[in-house]
């Protein structure tokens, strides 16, 4: 993310002519009537991605005239307004520094209780072997990797988490896993997805955490934010059933500490 | 207070739903027609959550006199004997069973009362949000709170939209990964809004083959919104409505611009769409007036004992004074 000329794409009135795709980060550009991207990188980077988070906070923390929401992605701050496009005032606050050596704004560390392998990760010996690791050695890598909310959705409150060592770029399956349970945590492309709800998926399960991404009785319904770091801690299936029992905020035994 | 004496599926609280969740990935979700809350509004004074319903029949039972409006899809709506105007705003009286059917065109109906349905909110919103397991459908039986009121018989000129025809879109950040020729074959097709559709998104039918960007993409996920044009993996694209998820990694070949999205999404099974391209500028300059209300005049046909009524009196001379 260097610091420096930022491209603004125009809309054109019909998109007919293709437009070379450049190489220029970052961009801004319009998405719709009401919202621009601010888009800092074509692919999975974790620089890019901190900066999104930076970024975003920024404009969180004094939002120019006219934007409504804001909210970033793995690659891009989505910039949403009533009308008077911000291209112009996001410009020069783009440009004044490279966002991805700002200091992350507070968060939160996660410490989540999570069962690995047998029932509760299925695939954990075919993922262990993709990555050349044996068991063992896989979950002592996956539980003491630091990663960081990259990103939530696909369901409300859903992570994605990365980025992982490069040993667990794993491709998708081809086939579906016609169901995972809510809060399996699954892996391929050096990320971690734990499910806030039962879906299939083309992503390998490895573990069990009974983490309630979204409670809409709870105070805090969504409990993580992009740019918050976790740990998956390993526990006992039995151990993970006992505190997710004894955890009234369904949080399935997780705790928290702020980060500045 | 009204109550749900009979409900078919998918009926739902609506309001303008959750916005500034989207970082979260909840997305706003809401009405789907907003045109048809702007009505109600306008009609009512104070909307506030409303019954939407995908056509399912639906009877209700006023606990009190209420003020109440139908708008959006027009549907056969009867107050016991009585024929009730639809685009309209009547008083129904405390005790009165409200029974509304299918009829079409359009797919989303709309029963709002002045001040709105006072149901527990939710991160500020009232709104069923099905797919993010936020509230829940309606059933018979349940209670829907409600403040007593009367007001006067209004009604207003609905925007046209149940029919389908050509929605405006403005590009997205992927409209340029299509070439320019899938763009040209795109605007020149007529689709056809399939029979699979909900308040995620609805699918559009053409005859010939998918529209397909240039090259395999393995495009990062994006934000997506409502009214974005999403081209499936087989070419197929998606209309997405305001449950749609709030990011997604298939291609946008454009999003259809605010005005014409209650348009898009009251096309029902079987409607002709068809696509133009207008820049931002146009979009929102396209935005319709506020909806005009006037004071519902009672049509003779709704009168059920019109023979029994003096309906002429004081004339005197056809001629008058000359």
């Amino acid at each position: 993310m260097r610091a420096g000329a930022v491209q603004v794409l125009t809309p054109r009135a019909v998109p007919g002519t293709p437009v070379p795709m450049g190489d220029s980060f970052p961009r801004i550009e319009p998405l719709g009537e009401a919202a621009v991207l601010v888009r800092f990188t074509p692919r999975l980077d974790d620089a890019a991605n901190r900066a999104c988070v930076a970024f975003r906070a920024a404009l969180e923390a004094d939002r120019p005239e006219g934007v409504v929401e804001t909210a970033s992605s793995l690659g891009s701050v989505l910039v949403r307004h009533d009308g008077r496009d911000p291209t112009a005032l996001l410009e020069p606050r783009l440009g004044a520094c490279d966002w991805s050596a700002v200091p992350p704004p507070p968060r939160r560390l996660w410490s989540i209780p999570c069962s690995y392998g047998g029932d509760d990760g299925p695939q954990l010996a075919e993922a262990a072997e993709m990555a050349g690791l044996s068991e063992s050695a896989a979950i002592e890598a996956l539980s003491t990797a630091r990663i960081r909310v990259l990103a939530l959705g696909f369901a409300p409150g859903m992570p994605y988490l990365g980025i992982l060592p490069e040993a667990w770029d794993l491709p998708r399956q081809t086939g579906l896993t016609p169901k995972v349970p809510e809060g399996a945590l699954v892996v391929a492309v050096r990320q971690f997805v734990l499910f806030g709800t039962e879906a299939p998926t083309g992503w390998r399960q490895i573990g069990r955490t009974l983490f309630g991404c979204f409670e809409p009785g709870r105070a805090r319904p969504i409990a993580l934010s992009p740019g918050d770091e976790v740990r998956f801690v390993p526990v006992s299936p039995e151990a993970l059933r006992r505190g997710a029992d004894a955890d009234a905020e369904r949080h399935g035994g997780a705790t928290w500490e702020a980060l500045e | 207070m009204i109550e749900v004496v009979e409900c078919g599926p998918l009926v739902t609280l609506q309001d303008d739903g959750r916005p500034g969740h989207l970082s979260r990935g909840l997305a706003q979700g809401g009405a789907a027609d907003r045109r048809a809350r702007a009505e109600a509004e306008a009609l009512l004074g104070q909307a506030g959550a409303g019954i939407e319903t995908p056509g399912a029949p639906l009877r209700l039972r006023a606990g009190e006199t209420v003020h109440l409006a139908l708008t959006g899809a027009p549907m056969r709506a009867t107050l016991g004997d009585r024929a009730l105007r639809w685009h309209a705003a009547q008083v129904v009286e405390a005790g009165e069973v409200l029974d509304l059917r299918p009829k079409g065109p359009g797919v989303y109906s709309y029963v709002h009362v002045a001040g709105g349905f006072q149901t527990e909110a939710i991160l500020g919103s009232r709104s069923a949000h099905l797919i993010a397991n936020v509230g829940r459908p309606l059933a018979p039986g349940d209670e829907l709170p409600c403040a007593t009121g009367t007001g006067r018989a209004m009604t207003v000129d609905p925007t046209e939209r149940f029919e389908g025809g050509t929605l405006r879109l403005v590009p997205t950040p992927q409209t340029r990964l299509f070439p320019a020729a899938e763009i040209e074959r795109f605007t020149a097709t007529r689709f056809t809004r399939d029979a699979r559709g909900n308040r995620q998104g609805v699918r559009l039918a053409m005859d010939g083959r998918g529209f397909a960007t240039e090259g395999q993409l393995n495009l990062l996920s994006d934000f997506i919104l409502p009214g974005d044009i999403q081209m499936t993996g087989d070419g197929v694209p998606y209309i997405l409505g305001p449950e749609c998820q709030t990011t997604g990694g298939y291609p946008r070949i454009g999003t259809v611009i605010a005005a014409d999205l209650p348009r898009a999404l009251q096309a029902g099974p079987g409607a002709t769409l068809t696509f133009r391209f207008v820049t931002p500028e146009e979009a929102r300059a396209a935005a319709p007036a506020p909806p005009a209300v006037r004071p519902l005049l009672r049509d003779p046909s709704e009168v059920p004992d019109l023979l029994g009524m003096q309906l002429i009196g004081g004339v005197i001379s056809a001629k008058g004074e000359e």
